[in-house]
């Protein structure tokens, strides 16, 4: 049995995430190069500002300004940078404590090489030539000459808003690849595609057929094994109208998203219904696959293009009433 | 209150890469099958199923309703599900039949750790402010926590790879386990770093994988196993998600935990420890003095199926009962950056 199919997929998405308060003005203040810490009651300074208190719960009594100067209190080395990471060249990872403040911050430190980081060494912040109010508005901390001071945190004055700060949120892309296989009954299923059959398999327990193929009867639960190749002919068991446009989308508004119950199969699947108008769909419609031309096959189910009705006269509404 | 009892435990091999889904159907459903042959339930015995996975880790929404077409659920079944290592979800179950909502219940959980970069992976359970955007990823993290323990002598790199030794050398009794045999100690040391202070063996491996835990109320658990692992203390605490708030090098979340779950006098600690100094960390923190047999499965050094590799913990525990080779142990859980979030089960014969 060859292997089951797999293919590269990568997901991105920008999620826009609310600041707060506490966090809009950290966020601002990056992005005028300079870093905030909150005070809480008992004086200690968190870095990167605390919304609230860890061990009290209360909000900071106030934000106050840190560094930009710190010391690094322990670090590990990046020879390989991942995508995403702040430097593309080989980097430490460290836990900073900046000048006038308790906690640490993580960030990159762009050192050349690993020989030159030691706990204890002095770093300063390198700002990105286009702040955008995001912690990556310190593109790294690089080595700094000097010795640790223990330097008081200033109160910070308000900062001047940066261009789209008012709205109090930060975009964040998100983008992860994936190598996504396909079940070996998916692959069979998909392959059977790309020669233009339709193949589902039978529950060796309850004798359903199911189609797509699922690897295991949601029903009884065991493997599903023998398979089964369908016509491709089948009922319209429900449908909607789709009215509402998306991106993306390939069939002009509006158009009919059907559940087929394939003759023989036992779940029906979902498919577009084309060659009539949207008001003429109804239930126990009967309808035929529309394929795309052979030269087009892949595996893949696009290979049917749509269903289109067939003109027999309706299935019964018993023959189909149990899969609604 | 009535007492509650792991009375099966099975576990998918632990690979560095399978051909399956990341929907974990293909590796569930012989594990479900080994637990229930174990017992000779049916899956219409299960009152209620909760699982732990990722929709992150298997680059797909709502994996976890996929993986339970591995359950057979028509009728429908009571079921539900932690994004969480599948520890978390025997909690929720034993909280079920706790409480008598069910009689017995199945927990699972399943990872395909190989379809994405892990270390990527595991970057999005940061904070997503001003933490994610950076992509510091899962061993970079790690090896910051290390460093500092280094530095303070809590720990040496020698013995960290005696951790690491250890695990192999126990796994070998494992059949399931990823990585074992006998390592020597010079050896490992003389590797190169990874991510500085951090060598190969003082991680995890990459593992797809999966394991499920049947438990039963008392008058179940004496039919369905002939000696029950009977649940004394089921504990979870959780510490900052802020790295630079906290001292890395305890974990307060897990010293509770063992703490509230009373984990004193056990013979076996089965610890999901992913990095070698978080094993002694996590000794430190549970008082588990140099009588306890450490994590006689090899650990998650020896495999690391992600939302699984904990729960299997606990499973290993309950069979070191079963089988008579402990009177007391405990099942430990992790998740989170560093040792951030720990959950402990207390587990003992009668």
């Amino acid at each position: 049995m060859p292997p089951p199919l797999s293919a590269p997929l990568e997901i991105s998405f920008d999620y826009t995430r609310s600041l707060g308060p506490v966090l809009a003005r950290f966020m601002q203040s990056l992005a005028q190069r300079r870093i905030l810490g909150s005070r809480s009651a008992d004086g200690r300074v968190h870095v990167p500002p605390a919304e609230y208190d860890p061990v009290t719960f209360a909000p900071p009594q106030e934000l106050v300004e840190v560094g930009p100067a710190g010391t690094v209190l322990t670090w590990s080395w990046q020879p390989a940078p991942l995508e995403g990471q702040p430097l593309a060249r080989p980097f430490a990872w460290a836990l900073i404590q900046l000048d006038g403040a308790d906690t640490a911050l993580l960030h990159a430190v762009d050192a050349g090489s690993a020989a030159v980081l030691r706990t204890g060494m002095r770093v300063t912040p390198r700002w990105a030539a286009e702040p955008a109010g995001r912690i990556t508005d310190i593109e790294c901390f690089e080595p700094a000459a000097g010795t640790a001071t223990r330097v008081a945190a200033r109160a910070a004055t308000e900062p001047v808003p940066v261009p789209g700060a008012e709205t109090g949120t930060m975009i964040a892309p998100i983008s992860l690849r994936y190598t996504h296989s396909a079940s070996a009954e998916e692959s069979r299923y998909l392959r059977a595609l790309a020669e233009g059959k339709i193949i589902g398999q039978r529950c060796p327990s309850c004798g359903k057929v199911y189609v797509p193929p699922r690897g295991a009867c949601p029903t009884c639960g065991v493997p599903t094994a023998t398979d089964v190749e369908l016509p491709d002919t089948g009922t319209v068991t429900t449908f909607c109208v789709v009215n509402v446009p998306f991106q993306g989308q390939r069939v002009p508004v509006p158009y009919v998203a059907a559940s087929v119950l394939l003759d023989g199969a036992d779940i029906p699947f979902q498919h577009l219904i084309l060659g009539c108008a949207p008001e003429d769909v109804r239930m126990g419609m009967r309808v035929r696959a529309a394929w795309k031309p052979p030269e087009q096959w892949g595996t893949t189910a696009e290979n049917i293009d749509h269903f289109e009705p067939t003109g027999e006269p309706d299935a019964p509404y018993d023959s189909y009433a149990h899969h609604l | 209150m009535r007492d509650v009892a792991v009375v099966a435990f099975a576990e998918a091999p632990s690979v560095r890469r399978t051909d399956g889904t990341t929907n974990g159907v293909e590796m569930l459903v012989p594990v479900f099958r080994e637990a229930f042959d174990q017992t000779g339930l049916t899956k219409n015995d299960i009152g209620f199923w909760c699982s732990g996975s990722s929709d992150y880790l298997a680059g797909r929404a709502f994996s976890f309703v996929s993986a339970v077409d591995a359950i057979g659920a028509f009728p429908p079944v009571m079921e539900s599900h932690v994004e969480m290592d599948g520890a978390w979800a025997l909690y929720e179950a034993w909280v079920k039949v706790l409480t008598g909502d069910a009689d017995i219940a199945l927990a699972y959980g399943f990872g395909k750790s190989s379809a994405g970069d892990l270390r990527r992976v595991l970057a999005l359970q940061l904070d997503p402010y001003v933490l994610a955007p950076l992509w510091p990823d899962s061993v970079s993290i790690a090896a910051l926590q290390a460093r500092l323990g280094l530095e303070k002598n809590l720990w040496t790199e020698r013995a960290m790879a005696q951790v690491a030794a250890a695990s192999r050398s126990a796994a070998l009794s494992n059949p399931r386990a990823q990585l074992s045999g006998s390592a020597d100690v010079d050896e490992l040391l003389a590797a190169p770093y990874i991510a500085e202070p951090l060598r190969a063996h003082d991680c995890a491996p990459v593992t797809d994988g999966a394991a499920a835990v049947i438990i039963a109320a008392e008058d179940q658990s004496r039919e369905l196993c002939e000696r029950p692992a009977w649940i004394t203390g089921f504990e979870h605490r959780i510490d900052s998600g802020s790295l630079g708030w906290r001292d890395l090098t305890t974990a307060p979340s897990a010293a509770a935990a063992g703490s509230a779950a009373d984990a004193s006098g056990v013979d076996v600690a089965e610890l999901h420890a992913p990095f070698t100094h978080q094993e002694l960390i996590l000794r430190a923190a549970l008082g588990l003095g140099d009588a306890v047999r450490i994590s006689p499965s090899g650990g998650a050094l020896a495999g690391n199926p992600m939302f699984a590799a904990g729960l299997a913990r606990i499973g290993h525990a309950a069979r070191a009962i079963s089988s008579g080779g402990a009177a007391r142990a405990l099942g430990h859980a992790t998740s989170g950056p560093a040792l951030q979030q720990n959950l402990v089960c207390v587990l003992e014969g009668r």
